[in-house]
This record gives C-alpha cells, structure tokens and sequence, in this order.
C-alpha cells in the first residue's frame, strides 16, 4: 500500500509521462507473433539478433575458465562457414570482468558488459555500489548494467532515485550505461512506463534501459518491451534523444527473439534494428539461433548436442 | 426429445497434450461404408519438428526411472487399453476389419505391451556382460537407450503394428514420435488418450496423423532422431537411407510390400528390444 504522499507523487509523474493502455498493449503484441517470417528474410532476423545478444553468464559458480570459454563463443559462435556474426557483448559479474578482458583482448568488436550496483537487489549503500561501477570500468568494462533503486521509485521518491542513477553515470564515464528497471518489481505498465522516463532523463544518448535481472521470476515479455519501446519512442519524439532498449531474461528461442524483432521494427523502425540500439541479455538464445540458422542452410532439422557447448552450461 | 449427434473432435497426443495440428489442416475419415467420421490432424514436418522437441525434454526423466518402474507403466498401459478393449475394437473396425478381427488386434496388442513390460527389468542381465579379458580389469558392457525413435507404422494393423513398433523402443528408455496409419488413423487417435491415462509421462510416446509423404522426408533428416523403426515402400526406404546416413542414424524398416505377421510370435523380440540401445563398455583396475 502506498502512503498518500507517494500516491500523491505517483499521480503527478503519470500525468506528467502519460499511462499505459494495458489491455491495448495485451492485444497490440499477440499480434507481433502472427508475423510470417520465412527464407532469406528470417536469415536476415536471425543473423540480426545473432549480433545483438549479450551473452550472458551470471552465476555464483561462474570462474575464469567458464569466462574465457563464454567469450570464445561470443567471438565465434559456430563454423564460420554458415557466416554467423560476433555478438555483442559478454555480460558478467565485475569480478569477472578482467578474465573476459583478457579472453578477448582490447582489439576486438566484441564489448564488456558488467553488471554493477550490487546486482540483481541493488541494496548496498550508494558508495558501495559507485566504487563497484568503477572498478568494473577500471578492470576494461566497456558497458555498466545498473540496477534502480527499486525501494525508493515505489515509495515515490523519484529525486532519489534519479540522483543515483545520474551519480553511476558520472562513473561510468566513457562507458555505455544500461539502467535495469526490474520490470516485475514495478508491478503495473503505468510504473514501468513512468519508471522508463525518470531514468532515460538522466541517462546519455546511446545508453540503454533494460527489462530485468533476469533474477526474478517474470522476466522480458512482449509487454514489457512494448511499454518500453513506446516510452523511448515518445521520449525521442519529444527530444530528439534516442534511448536503446535491451529485455533480458526468458528470451531463450529464436522464435521469440523474431517477434521482438518485430515488434522494434513496427515500433521504432530501423534505426533501432542494430545492436548499439538493441540487444538480447540472454545464454541459451545464442545456440538456439544458430540452430535454426543452421537448419535453414541445410534444410535438416538440428540436433541441439551439434552445437559447441551450449550457453545454459556456462 | 431427439438429441444433437455429438461428434468428436481427434486430436493427437504429443508431449503429453492433445494438439491439433500447427497448420490446422485436417483431413476427413471416412468409415468402412463410406460415410463421413471425423476430420483428422493432418501433421506437418513442423508438427514432427514440436513432437520431438517434447520427446527430448522427456527422455531423461524416462530413462532415469528404474527399469522395473518403466515395467510397471507399460503394464500399466496394457491395463488402459484392455479395460477399454470394446471402445478400441471398434475404431479398428471402422477401417473394415470384423468385429471379431478387430477385437482380436486389440488382444494381441495389449498381449504385446505385456511382453514388453516384462523385458523392461530384464533386458539388461541378457544383453549386458561381464567380458573376460587378459588383464587385471574389470571389463563391462552396459545398455544405454539411444535418445528419440521414430516410428513409421504400416497402414494395416493400424493398432497391433504401431505398438509392436514403439514399445521396445519405450522399453529401455527411448521416446518415441510415431507417424501413425494414414488410411486408419483413428487407433493411434484412440490410443493417446489411453497414454494419457497410463502414467506414462508425457512426451515419452508423440503420435502424429496425417500424410506420410509429408512427413517421411523430414523424419529421414531430423538429426535429433537417433533411429527409425517401421515399415516403408522403395522410394521412402531410399529417401530414409540417404537422410540416415547424412545424420547417422539406425534405420530398422522393414518392407511395405512383405510386410510381418504383426500376430506371430517373431514380432516380438528381445532382438527389437537391442535394437534401439547403444552399448557402452567400460574398464575398471581389479583392486589388489
């Protein structure tokens, strides 16, 4: 229950940032999935969120050599015969980061993505999670994932939450900043929206926000997405600033990472369908697009042991 | 009062649900006279593609459960389809079969589950050894169920040759996606919802309906199929062969034209249970 002062908050940040048709959202994405993409345009799809994933490991057992073989496969997901891209980034833990430097050297397309600020709860003191943030970048991070401050958006102390994430920006410096919502912990689109606007005010051009941790139970939906898809398209209407956008978490087959696809192309349109506008936080999604690039090539339905150690060991 | 007919709706059975095809394509079946059945899902290569999907996510739990257990279940099976023998009789003998062969098919099938229920804990005492060697090792070779069978059942015998052909299969721990009879599909129909009822956990046994010419190439390709087992004619036994060897895996077909007799005695075998299982051997150092 909110006390009626942040109620009170609440009430003038929806008025201010505009609310979500809910059911309308529901019905616009059950649409994106009737889409029919076949042949050479889902060659395309697939290559696209082949570059745009983040290859994600972030586990308590994580070690250097789980690391240094996760970025073995970002560098090279499959034979290079079926032309499969690099993708984006690895995303690990900030003590992983300079293994995966390491991994993969500093001439290289790949980038270093680090989750900082006491992820997934983001409950450590601010100064904590600062000297986290920059030791990651020290270390060769070149993008942060943040968490928000969860406790102070829902108690409607959005100066606060804005003040922090304006502070992990200043820390990260020349690094790309991508700020993690927690969409299941904003509970309704109406907070998720407006959550979207306090921090795309405070964030860089070129920096991202994110749906979850991908610690929780509801991840990345279509929903979710389209909340907010829709609030950086407003906000870029509005400004001129354009956001990117990363779900993470529950995206696992290449038939949903298409339908996100789409769902940024009938959104936002082309300008996003690149990966320094977009990107998949994800482990399994990797081999299961190249999976299904493989069949396309062959024509034969793949076997999922024929692909190099799948992402869900790491 | 008269009544409004109340016509059923087939279904097949994969992963444990009944599903209509993807395509939501159906083709209609008529029975022996002629007259309008029901329409059947008519299953495409895509169909094939989600039913072995859910026979992989089954697979481990099954082959993980103790070899009396899976005896247990497939028992279990045999009692489904007895206490609804009468109901199974009569859907063989829509495609024209007496009632007394028909009644006779679903005997023998539930005769044949039993045969099987009672290798499954036993198989492995036959088929598995202890191997002398000239060396201080132990030397062992054990059985292991090869993963996903498909199965490509004859169009005769619709109920007695499907079973006769995934049951040794399902017996050492292997899943099954089985392509049932085009022109009789209505048994396997049938048949899934007594698998539903079986404890037999879903996924384990998929059975698809619908045209073989669809379907055949796709199970000749599908890597994730580690054998076939079933009946087919030239062309299909020629297209299996060159999609077997370029995923490499096991073909067990037998002809179309010389098909067995499902009936005899020599369709059940411990030979059709080894068919379907690697064989592991392993050395291990005699201590002093």
């Amino acid at each position: 229950m909110l006390a009626t002062s942040s109620r009170a908050a609440f009430r003038r940040l929806f008025d201010e940032v505009g609310t979500v048709d809910a059911v309308g959202v529901e019905e616009r994405v059950a649409k994106y999935g009737t889409r029919s993409i076949k042949k050479s345009a889902k060659v395309w799809g697939l290559k696209t969120a082949v570059s745009m994933v983040d290859l994600t490991t972030l586990e308590g057992k994580d070690t250097p050599g789980k690391v240094a073989s996760l970025c073995q496969k970002a560098l090279q997901p499959h034979d290079p015969e079926l032309g499969v891209p690099q993708v984006a980034a690895v995303c690990v833990y900030p003590a992983m980061v300079k293994h995966a430097r390491k991994a993969l050297g500093s001439d290289t397309a790949v980038r270093i993505a680090s989750v900082a600020t006491a992820f997934p709860s983001g409950q450590a003191p601010l100064k904590t999670r600062l000297a986290e943030v920059k030791a990651a970048v020290a270390d060769g991070a070149d993008e942060i994932d943040m968490v928000i401050n969860r406790g102070a958006f829902l108690s409607g102390e959005f100066g606060e939450m804005q003040d922090e994430i304006r502070a992990v920006v200043e820390a990260c410096g020349d690094a790309t900043l991508k700020v993690i919502l927690e969409v299941s912990e904003l509970e309704t689109y109406d907070n998720i929206r407006a959550a979207s606007f306090l921090a795309m005010r405070v964030i860089r051009e070129g920096d991202f926000i994110k749906t979850s941790t991908g610690k929780t139970s509801l991840n990345a939906t279509l929903g979710n997405n389209q909340v907010m898809i829709e609030a950086i398209r407003d906000y870029y209407l509005d400004t001129g600033i354009s956001i990117a956008m990363k779900p993470a978490g529950g995206i696992r087959t290449a038939k949903q990472a298409l339908t996100f696809l789409v769902a940024i192309k009938e959104t936002l349109g082309d300008a996003w369908l690149n990966n320094s506008r977009y990107r998949f936080g994800a482990s399994a999604l990797l081999n299961d697009l190249v999976r299904q690039l493989e069949k396309e090539k062959t024509g034969a339905y793949q076997a999922p042991y024929y692909f190099s150690e799948s992402a869900e060991s790491y | 009062m008269s009544r409004l007919p109340i016509t059923k709706t087939p279904k097949v059975y994969v992963g444990g649900a009944f599903i209509r095809s993807e395509s939501a394509r159906v083709f209609p079946l008529k029975d022996a006279a002629g007259n309008f059945f029901a329409n059947i899902p008519q299953c495409t290569r895509k169909d094939l593609r989600n039913a072995v999907e859910a026979a992989a996510k089954a697979g481990p739990g099954w082959a993980k459960r103790t070899a009396y257990n899976r005896g247990q279940i497939i028992y279990r099976l045999g009692e489904m389809i007895e206490a609804r023998a009468g109901e199974m009789a009569e859907a063989i003998a829509l495609g024209g079969a007496s009632k007394v062969a028909a009644a006779k098919e679903v005997a023998a099938t539930v005769d044949r589950l039993i045969y099987y229920a009672g290798w499954a804990d036993k198989y492995e005492q036959l088929l598995g050894n202890v191997n002398p060697v000239a060396a201080p090792y132990f030397n062992f070779t054990v059985t292991e169920p090869m993963g996903i069978i498909g199965v490509l059942a004859p169009e005769q015998a619709p109920l007695l040759a499907l079973v006769s052909l995934f049951a040794p299969a399902i017996t050492s721990g292997n899943t099954v996606v089985a392509l049932a009879s085009t022109s009789q599909p209505y048994p396997a129909i049938l048949l899934g919802e007594m698998l539903a009822t079986s404890d037999l956990p879903g996924g384990v046994v998929n059975l698809l309906t619908g045209y073989r010419k669809e379907m055949v190439p796709t199970f000749a390709t599908h890597t994730h199929l580690r054998a076939l087992v079933g009946a087919a004619n030239a062309d299909e036994r020629k297209a299996l062969a060159l999609g077997a060897a370029d995923s490499v895996k096991r073909l067990h077909l037998v002809k179309t034209e010389e098909l067995p007799d499902w009936y005899a005695d020599s369709a059940q075998s411990l030979e059709a249970v080894r068919s379907t299982l690697e064989f592991k051997t392993t050395w291990h150092p005699i201590g002093a």
